[in-house]
């Protein structure tokens, strides 16, 4: 049973004054992230929402700025969804954490945060889920672009020097000239293609 | 390492000991790695390390068509393609609007049931594999899996892969004789799950390995967002079938089997049932099967010009139970052949969640098992 967004936001802000928000596609656009908090745990409390079940968290790059949707349903009333959502900048986004709230948020926060790099404040062990630690980037961002394995940097070219490895000589120019442009080797994406 | 000095009990001095459980041991059903802190065989703490099988599945859909991602769903929870499928085209059917004929509708359930009980059969062999019942009940259950797979291959053309659904209905219509080769093999099924049940159930060490092990309470699964089979084991009745009534699952009469400690042989006992309401949604299925299309008209030219299929700007989350657990699907659409996000709500990814809270102050060994009761798919964990 699908709740209205319109409905659910009028009971917000009666019982939770003060929240910003906007009704967007049938769900529920915080426009200041901090309100997330209070907005999920009234509507994890109330009585006639008991949206206990935090069915999926996931993040969407806009270009303009960063969307974390929250999907919540209710387990004990079998309703939902309600869709929340908040927007924060590409540069240094920051969302308070659900954990606290709902322990299913746990992981999946770590996977945006991981491919997404939106920092949830607030959770107990943020750390990348899939990737390494030391790498560099977050991949589901759209301006992300993959390095080109196949193609040698400066960078590479010196530490091959420093343990004696030769190199072609096209490839070493190659390097050069690419720092001498500023550029990295970039792997080109592959074509529009896909059927 | 850690000291923990215990001198003033009996004068000896020990130490916990930290040890990599994986990413290549034959019991975490693919490349899984634990990092455990033990106190002897005691577990202290456990954490799970993720990604060796990550391939970012979602930015690949996203620089492919809507139907290109098809195939590449069947990959992420390898044992189940079909139920991938399912929640795939149901996520894209929404946001598109597109009506399943009939026909087809059955057909979904009728695989997707038959996809649930290969899950569960493989999930139980697999899991005595742990307990040590090395390979033979894995074996009878692969013997029963391997029927269902043949079907799948003479259906879809591909045992495991299937790719069988597309959006607005299925690939290829099901002939008679292939009706005929499921329902013998349904009619046959509950003779198959009796055996294996009276040589498995009353099992005393399995009994023993299993009760009282890695008890979960219903209050922690509903609030670590566990869906599926573990879910229900705690004795919370939370089933999409139900509760969504997606496809024509309204249509069927079957029930919500229950666990009620929530330890690890409930969630293999309620797997157990869940098969048995299977072959009942199965039996209904075949038997109320109308003849028609098997493919909604409006969307036959988009087969073959993927291209040319651009839903709507909108975004849409579409979600089945899926052996597992809470299969969802996120499309985000901006009108041009690609989506623009396709996100993957993961059950086995999420499942894990608790891993930790069940395994701590039990020994090394129960973790194995605890691990193989949640029922993991590294193709789907990963991503």
């Amino acid at each position: 049973m699908p709740l209205l967004a319109e409905e659910v936001k009028s009971r917000i802000e009666t019982a939770e004054p003060g929240i910003a928000m906007k009704v967007f596609r049938n769900s529920i656009l915080l426009e200041k992230p901090e309100d997330l908090l209070r907005a999920a745990a009234f509507l994890k409390s109330a009585p006639d929402f008991r949206m206990d079940y935090l069915a999926s968290v996931t993040a969407v790059d806009y270009l303009k700025y960063l969307e974390s949707v929250y999907h919540l349903y209710s387990i004990e009333k079998k309703t939902g969804p309600v869709v929340l959502r908040v927007r924060v900048p590409r540069k240094d986004p920051r969302i308070p954490s659900l954990v606290g709230l709902y322990r299913g948020a746990e992981l999946q926060e770590r996977e945006n945060y991981d491919l997404f790099g939106i920092v949830y404040e607030g959770h107990p062990d943020l750390r990348r889920l899939f990737l390494w630690e030391t790498f560099e980037g977050h991949p589901l961002r759209k301006d992300y672009v993959q390095e080109d394995s196949e193609v040698l940097e400066a960078a590479d070219i010196e530490w091959l020097d420093r343990h004696g490895i030769s190199s072609p000589k096209e490839v070493r120019q190659h390097a050069l000239e690419l720092r001498k442009q500023g550029k990295r080797a970039v792997a080109e994406k592959d074509g529009k293609e896909g059927a | 390492m850690h000291r923990t000095s215990v001198r003033d009990r009996n004068e000896i001095d020990t130490q916990t000991l930290e040890i990599n459980f994986g990413p290549q041991h034959p019991s975490t059903h693919g490349v899984f790695r634990m990092h455990v802190v033990l106190d002897g065989e005691t577990i202290v703490s456990l954490k799970p390390v993720f990604g060796y099988l990550h391939r970012n599945h979602e930015q690949i859909a996203e620089n492919i068509t809507y139907l290109a991602s098809m195939p590449y769903t069947d990959r992420l929870d390898y044992l189940n393609a079909m139920t991938n499928n399912f929640g795939y085209a149901l996520a894209v059917e929404k946001l598109a609007s597109i009506e399943v004929p009939e026909r087809a509708q059955y057909l979904r359930v009728i695989m997707a049931e038959l996809t649930r009980l290969v899950n569960h059969m493989a999930l139980i062999g697999f899991l005595l594999n742990d307990l040590g019942a090395f390979f033979t009940p894995v074996l009878y259950a692969f013997r029963e899996r391997e029927k269902i797979l043949d079907l799948f291959e003479e259906i879809s053309g591909s045992r495991m892969m299937c790719n069988y659904f597309r959006f607005g209905g299925v690939k290829r219509d099901v002939s008679d004789g292939q009706l005929a080769e499921i329902q013998k093999l349904v009619e046959a099924f509950p003779r198959f799950l009796d055996e294996f049940e009276a040589l498995l159930a009353k099992n005393e060490i399995l009994c023993m390995r299993c009760q009282n092990v890695g008890v979960l309470s219903p209050a922690l699964a509903v609030n670590a967002s566990l869906t599926g089979p573990v879910l229900r084991a705690s004795g919370v009745s939370y089933d999409l079938r139900k509760v969504d009534r997606y496809s024509l699952y309204d249509r069927f009469d079957f029930r919500i089997p229950l666990g009620a400690k929530g330890d690890t042989y409930d969630r293999y006992y309620v797997r157990v049932l869940e098969m048995h309401e299977s072959v009942k949604i199965l039996r209904q299925a075949l038997r109320g099967l109308p003849a028609g299309d098997t493919m909604n008209k409006k969307m036959l030219p988009f087969l073959k010009a993927p291209r040319n299929f651009k839903p709507p700007v909108g975004d849409a989350y579409g979600r089945i139970e899926s052996p597992k657990g809470e299969l969802g699907y996120y499309v985000v659409s901006d009108g041009s052949p690609q989506p623009w996000r396709y996100h993957v709500r993961a059950p086995s990814l999420i499942n894990v969640t608790v891993l930790e809270d069940l395994c701590v102050g039990h020994k090394i060994a129960d973790a194995i098992i605890i691990l193989g009761s949640i029922d993991i798919v590294l193709g789907e964990v990963d991503r």
